[in-house]
């Protein structure tokens, strides 16, 4: 099982990140989970959002590059050796973490770990097997 | 981090100013480190501060083949000879071959630029790649094995030769890639008819064929003779190697080039005047990340015309066209890139031989043959035969030496060759591709 990311293409200008949220704001677009890579050229805004379609439909028509690619949703307890033990399993796997990001339930004791690895088809199976849970994002 | 399928499908600002950013940082290098290049660009009057935009790449001197010769064979190179680590070479226009160079950064970074390549044609870990492009001095091989390997692929390197045993291996070991050039793909289907062997008995599932150029109906030829997919790549030791552009499985039109390493520009072959997108000329490379033996606006004199057309892939990479032919007569002749220049530097240093000979190119069980006629002078017609037969041996050793290519040897009689007026024609070649 996994969830569909949203990828938006930021040219190194100011504002451009702003911008972006206001107008997910302005179409009442909730974000669940965010993550900004940055290279020295230009940054890349990956989103978790309820509405995927809807919010690729409204970024483009203001003019923005949208990408959608699948990621792992993995929950964990929120505590001490969370993350490690799933980046094991991945290690043991020979599977490589392309990028990861994170996020805690409101209700404080489990967390999500965002992953996008370089090969998600092996990466879903193995951590099925290991017994480690994915979530679904509820995703319209 | 931003992972490749992110990189391959940038917008173009995106794209665009990745390459501005790194060729500033090579002109700059490379204008420092090359005294070549720093003549050549003192001479044109261009500093790296001058280039502020991508189209300031065209202030830029060309380099070409005799810029390479002129500084055989480590002239340019950017580090001491100690961190080269590794060199290969491909045939020069007269008696020196090219040469160009690696540092442990650059083999690395080729591993990925193959091994995007190789995945852009749906090669992935737990494939079988079975690599029939020569290893050696020669950048296929090994430029694709270390893309194979970078892959986590399991690689076989059969490298060329011995049709029969590679037909056994690919039966035996279930390959399910096919590198080779073109002809000697045809030429290893034929080899199957031979030994009874069908393409169901095999599992082959695509092949990425370069080195030397051939046609959609060489390609329908490939696919249906082998049961495969046939897609092509290009590349050129002066850039690099295999691994400049290559073609992804969702289009059959047109090669995506690796353009966050290697900036493409199209040029008319004459004026040597930028083209405007699709328009058709000469291929002009300029690296931008390679360390031990950057290149600037390499003339390649392969002729192509750029696609600017969004892939239905989603890369956003610029496609170049199959390369469609040569400003020059160069000839590639079973994936060997031959000069007629060499063959007659060859004939100029043996004596007994008149400056008049001429090349025959033919194709026969889609193996490429070469035959090279030459005069003999009118003292050797009057020596005994086993004169002229010491002879022709040695012509034929010493164009294999030199050209890495074995051909025919045919002495004629003084005057049989044709004279022209213009342009001597030296070269007939019979090859329909």
């Amino acid at each position: 099982m996994t969830v569909e990311q949203l990828a938006v293409f930021l040219e190194n200008k100011s504002g451009r990140l702003a911008e972006v949220s206001r107008i997910l704001a302005e179409h009442d677009i909730n974000i669940r989970a965010l993550s900004v890579a940055d290279t020295i050229d230009f940054g890349i805004l990956r989103i978790i959002v309820n509405k995927v379609e809807t919010t690729r439909e409204i970024l483009r028509k203001h003019g923005f590059t949208v990408g959608k690619v699948r990621v792992a949703a993995v929950e964990v307890e929120d505590r001490p050796g969370g993350l490690a033990s799933v980046l094991e399993v991945i290690r043991q796997a020979g599977i490589n973490v392309e990028y990861m990001y994170a996020f805690v339930h409101r209700n404080g004791s489990r967390a999500t770990l965002i992953f996008r690895f370089d090969d998600m088809d092996r990466a879903v199976e193995v951590l099925e097997q290991a017994g480690i849970t994915l979530a679904g994002v509820d995703q319209a | 981090m931003i992972d490749v399928d992110e990189m391959e499908r940038l917008p173009r600002a995106g794209l665009e100013a990745v390459q501005l950013r790194r060729l500033r940082k090579l002109v700059a290098g490379v204008y420092e480190r090359v005294a070549p290049y720093r003549a050549k660009m003192d001479e044109a009057g261009v500093k790296p501060e001058d280039i502020r935009s991508l189209t300031d790449l065209q202030k830029l001197p060309f380099t070409t083949k005799d810029d390479l010769r002129d500084n055989y064979p480590f002239g340019l190179f950017t580090v001491p000879m100690d961190e080269v680590v590794r060199v290969h070479a491909s045939s020069g226009t007269t008696g020196k071959p090219t040469v160009v160079g690696y540092t442990a950064a650059d083999i690395s970074m080729w591993a990925d630029i193959m091994a995007r390549c190789l995945a852009m044609a749906g090669v992935k870990k737990g494939d079988m790649v079975h690599n029939a492009y020569g290893y050696g001095l020669f950048t296929g091989g090994l430029g694709a094995h270390y893309g194979a390997e970078r892959l986590g692929a399991t690689v076989i390197p059969v490298s060329g030769g011995n049709s029969k045993r590679q037909i056994t291996i690919m039966r035996d070991f279930g390959s399910t890639v096919l590198l080779a050039t073109p002809s000697y793909a045809l030429n290893l289907a034929d080899t199957m008819a031979d030994m009874g062997v069908s393409p169901d008995e095999l599992k082959l599932r695509v092949g990425i064929h370069g080195a030397e150029p051939w046609s959609e109906n060489m390609r329908q030829e490939v696919e249906r003779k082998l049961g495969i997919r046939a897609v092509d790549i290009y590349g050129l030791s002066e850039v690099i190697g295999p691994g400049v552009s290559m073609e992804c499985l969702e289009t059959d039109h047109g090669m995506h080039v690796l353009e966050d390493h290697f900036l493409p520009e199209i040029v008319d072959p004459e004026t040597f005047e930028p083209l405007p997108p699709g328009e058709k000329g000469e291929l002009v490379f300029t690296t931008l990340t390679k360390e031990a033996f950057p290149i600037i606006r390499y003339r390649t004199k392969d002729i192509s015309r750029l696609i600017t057309e969004t892939c239905s892939c989603g890369r956003t990479l610029v496609r170049m066209e199959k390369v469609t032919g040569r400003t020059d007569d160069m000839l590639i002749i079973r994936g060997v890139n031959v000069f007629p220049s060499q063959v007659e530097h060859v004939l100029m240093g043996i004596e007994g031989v008149e400056p008049h000979y001429r090349i025959e190119v033919n194709r026969e069980g889609n193996l490429d043959t070469m035959d090279v006629q030459v005069e003999v002078s009118a003292g050797l017609m009057e020596q005994p035969e086993e004169e002229r037969q010491a002879l022709t041996g040695k012509i034929r050793s010493e164009i294999k030496d030199l050209l890495g290519v074995t051909c025919g040897v045919e002495l004629v009689a003084p005057k049989t060759i044709k004279r022209s007026e213009g342009k001597a024609q030296r070269v007939i070649d019979n090859r329909r591709l």
